[in-house]
């Protein structure tokens, strides 16, 4: 069951490409709560305000005083695991062409019994364990769980080496990326951070490659970059990449923006506004339809197959932050359409990453006060969701404040932001 | 106050009904619920008119419940109820139905359980089985009890001591049993070898731990002493039954099923003790849970099942005979007619029409149900002891 990480073996490339086969998909919508706190990486349970219980699996009401009012909160996922067994079999298709395949009976400190996938890592029964949450490859939320001796790290590097939950999660390794805007501070940093993780190839794209900066050009000595040319706001050069290069790319890093800051009042015209949309929108567009059916049907080319799609949008994608009002505009429209390309993907098993990082520290943010990000510590984070097996990411602590004043009262915000706050 | 309940004293079953068994069928639920309703009307006489109520069983008669079989079949009832509830399925009929004609609410019930199995029916029941099923065991790779139950055995040997010879000694007894017994779909003796060495399904569980699906319907009538007798039927006295759902939901795995709290109850109310019982009926998806009812209800303690079956011989000419007819381990499971089996085999070994898996002079036995995995564990329990004329 545990085989070792070492490198996969090359593929034979007259054997069929494995047909994109899910874990069963369907979910009462009450159990989908546990799903929304995946996708953000979180283990949350149903929990009763009234008298305490938590519960699983997920119920309408609270199954020890009927309470109707349960509240999805946070759990450590400490517990113990109580028996095991081993699946040689399965009615599942998805399932059957992958054992055998391990699972365990955990009992959480909290109260509730769980059926989990079991790690690798983990001990023989009895044992203590931790459960964490992760999207399957249906992008669903799946348990799992992990030796408890791993409290450091969230389950990226013990997650990498068990071959089964690998693809839970998107990790790099020994895998080929294309960031699709090489140039930018972002970019470099971006191309650095996949090489650093193990990626075979890193394609960055560059739209004028005759004009490298002094960063890129340092990049491009690493051994696993290459340069290519790519230009998201011109249809032939996204065409002509997809061609020479679609499918190879198992990870696609949409990072190319153009950002220019004030609302409406203060910049007349629509020029300004025009170039962020050929950017920001329709390069997504344009990339989606050259990329996404190619690497939608690598979705399940065995270890390293097609598995991510990462687009760099804003939170002011959640809420318009007025001074910047075009923009937050161009990144609403990317949001919104990487919604779509999310459930044109996920029939393929290939997990779309929405990233909503705050202020960057860059040239268009230079009016706003700190924090704000670095290239290097987004790129580490952005690298880091793709382990975890994030599907929405809020990069740093701005990030994450927003996110919390978003999911708390939506209009609240607007409110806020409207007055600059 | 002491609470008691009524007993079953002018009440009985009768015409107990197999469906012989097949591994897989192109006919759908209806023919096999058919086929019983026309067996139980030829082994009583009775004419279709006189059926005044139905208990039904079925997993595969979507999108009908018992309702489109009235039509489906013609059967115009007075009476009618649907019980969903797998391997505790004939305990629970009879108990409907024992009350129906006892208050006069029909005056003969006919109790079928019915399953046909394509070979696609097995996995596409299993995705709609159950809402937590749905939610938090489907989606895990492992459809079906096996895994459930290898979670139960693996934690059972663990905790008490049980080896696979002592599961496999049950087996195959079992099996043993089987080969007398006409429908069995297995017709080999099975060695411990074969046993212990057969391929794994969900470790420690193998091969011959788990039963196979398969199609078929069992069947009997409840229907008043006076009137079994007016039709010249042999008939089973039923002395006490028990059921109870959901019992035991803090305990982190199931260990103990509803038979333990209405044992004591069961037994005062039959008017019989342990060693009156001269065969018992588990519900034998997977031989760990026959190990906990012959626990739950009394025949050994907590834990010591395994020595329990290491100390008895468990064949129809054994010291303890179990599952007498083969049970779902050797006969298949047809569905909810596994739920059934113990009880329409019960009813020929105390009415002495067991044939070739007569018990010698069996005049009680205890048949128990067990059923629905709703998630993790069991949800219903059941038990009944039945005993003949010569009781
Ligand atoms: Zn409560």
């Amino acid at each position: 069951m545990s085989e070792t990480p070492g490198r996969p073996k090359r593929k034979n490339p007259l054997l069929r490409t494995r047909v994109p086969l899910l874990p069963p998909r369907g979910r009462s919508r009450v159990a989908l709560g546990l799903t929304a706190a995946a996708a953000l990486g979180r283990f949350e349970l149903q929990v009763c305000p009234e008298c305490g219980t938590v519960q699983y699996p997920p119920r309408e009401a609270c199954h020890r005083c009927l309470s109707l009012d349960l509240v999805w909160q946070a759990q450590s996922g400490e517990g113990e695991l109580i028996s095991e067994t081993v699946l040689h079999h399965s009615h599942d298709l998805y399932f059957r062409d992958r054992m055998p395949w391990r699972l365990g009976m955990v009992r959480l400190d909290c109260g509730p019994t769980l059926l989990a996938h079991l790690h690798c890592g983990v001990a023989v029964a009895p044992c203590r364990v931790r459960i964490v949450a992760r999207l399957d490859k249906a992008g669903q939320a799946a348990l799992i769980a992990v030796s408890g001796r791993f409290d450091i790290c969230e389950g990226a590097a013990e997650m990498a080496d068990d071959i089964h939950l690998r693809e839970m999660t998107c990790d790099p390794r020994c895998r080929k990326v294309l960031v699709t805007d090489g140039k930018t501070a972002l970019g470099q940093a971006l191309t650095r951070a996949f090489v650093a993780a193990g990626a075979d190839i890193v394609w960055a794209g560059c739209a004028e490659p005759w004009k490298r900066s002094a960063g890129l050009e340092e990049v491009e000595r690493l051994e696993a970059v290459t340069v290519v040319p790519l230009d998201v706001t011109n249809g032939d050069s996204v065409k002509s990449l997809g061609a020479a290069l679609g499918a190879k790319v198992d990870i696609l890093i949409n990072n190319a923006e153009v950002h220019r800051p004030y609302g409406i009042a203060a910049r007349y015209g629509t020029e300004a506004a025009r170039s962020e949309m050929d950017v920001n929108y329709l390069g997504l567009l344009r990339l989606a339809q050259e990329f996404g059916p190619v690497m939608r049907a690598r979705g399940a080319d065995g270890y390293s197959s097609a598995t991510a799609w990462v687009n760099l949008l804003s939170v002011y994608a959640l809420s318009s932050f007025p001074t910047h009002g075009t923009y937050s505009a161009s990144k609403a429209a990317a949001y919104s359409l990487a919604q779509c390309l999310r459930a044109e993907m996920q029939s393929a098993g290939v997990r779309v990453v929405n990233v909503f990082p705050g202020p960057l520290d860059d040239e268009w943010n230079q009016e706003l006060p700190p924090p704000k990000m670095s290239a290097q510590a987004l790129a580490k984070a952005i690298v880091k969701g793709l382990q975890d097996g994030v599907e929405d990411l809020f990069p740093g602590e701005v990030a994450q404040e927003w996110l919390a004043r978003w999911l708390e009262d939506p209009k609240i915000l607007e409110r806020e932001l409207a007055i600059g706050r | 106050m002491e609470r008691r309940r009524a007993g079953y004293e002018d009440v009985v079953v009768a015409v107990p009904v197999s469906i012989p068994y097949v591994r897989y069928s192109t006919r759908g639920a209806h023919w096999f619920v058919a086929r019983a309703l026309r067996a139980l009307l030829e082994g009583s006489g009775l004419g279709k008119a006189d059926l005044e109520g139905l208990c039904l069983s079925s997993f595969t008669l979507a999108p009908d419940t018992a309702v489109g079989v009235t039509q489906h079949l013609g059967l115009s009832l007075r009476w009618l109820d649907h019980i969903p509830m797998g391997g505790a399925s004939a305990i629970v009929a009879l108990r409907r139905a024992l009350r129906a004609v006892a208050s006069g609410d029909a005056a003969i019930v006919a109790c079928v359980a019915a399953d046909t199995n394509h070979v696609d029916t097995f996995r596409a029941t299993l995705g709609s089985f159950s809402q937590f099923a749905r939610d938090a065991v489907y989606p895990y790779g492992s459809g079906g009890p096996n895994a459930s139950f290898a979670f139960l055995t693996a934690y059972y040997m663990r905790v008490f001591g049980a080896r696979r010879e002592d599961f496999g000694k049950l087996c195959i007894a079992q099996r043993e049993n089987a080969l007398r017994y006409a429908h069995a779909l297995f017709k080999m003796p099975l060695t411990i070898q074969e046993y212990l060495n057969a391929r794994p399904i969900a470790e420690p569980l193998r091969l011959f731990d788990c039963v196979m699906p398969c199609a078929g319907a069992e069947a009997f009538l409840v229907m008043s002493r006076a009137r079994a007798q007016d039709l010249g039927v042999s008939f089973a006295n039923v002395l006490a039954t028990i059921e109870r759902h959901n019992s035991f939901p803090e305990d982190p795995i199931q260990m103990r099923g509803g038979w333990l709290l209405d044992r004591e109850e069961l037994f005062a109310q039959a008017g019989v003790v342990r060693r009156d019982i001269d065969f018992l009926q588990t519900y034998d998806d997977y031989p760990v849970i026959s190990a906990m009812q012959m626990e739950d209800l009394g025949f050994c303690g907590k834990g010591e099942a395994p020595q329990f079956i290491r100390e008895h011989s468990l064949t129809t000419d054994g010291t303890f005979p179990v599952n007498t007819s083969g049970g779902q381990l050797s006969v298949g499971q047809a569905g909810a007619a596994g739920g059934f089996l113990g009880m329409t085999e019960a009813i020929r070994q105390v009415t002495g029409a067991a044939q070739g898996t007569a018990v010698a002079n069996a005049r009680i036995g205890l048949v128990s149900g067990f059923g629905m995995i709703n998630y993790d564990r069991g949800l219903c329990c059941g038990a009944a002891i039945l005993a003949g004329p010569k009781a």
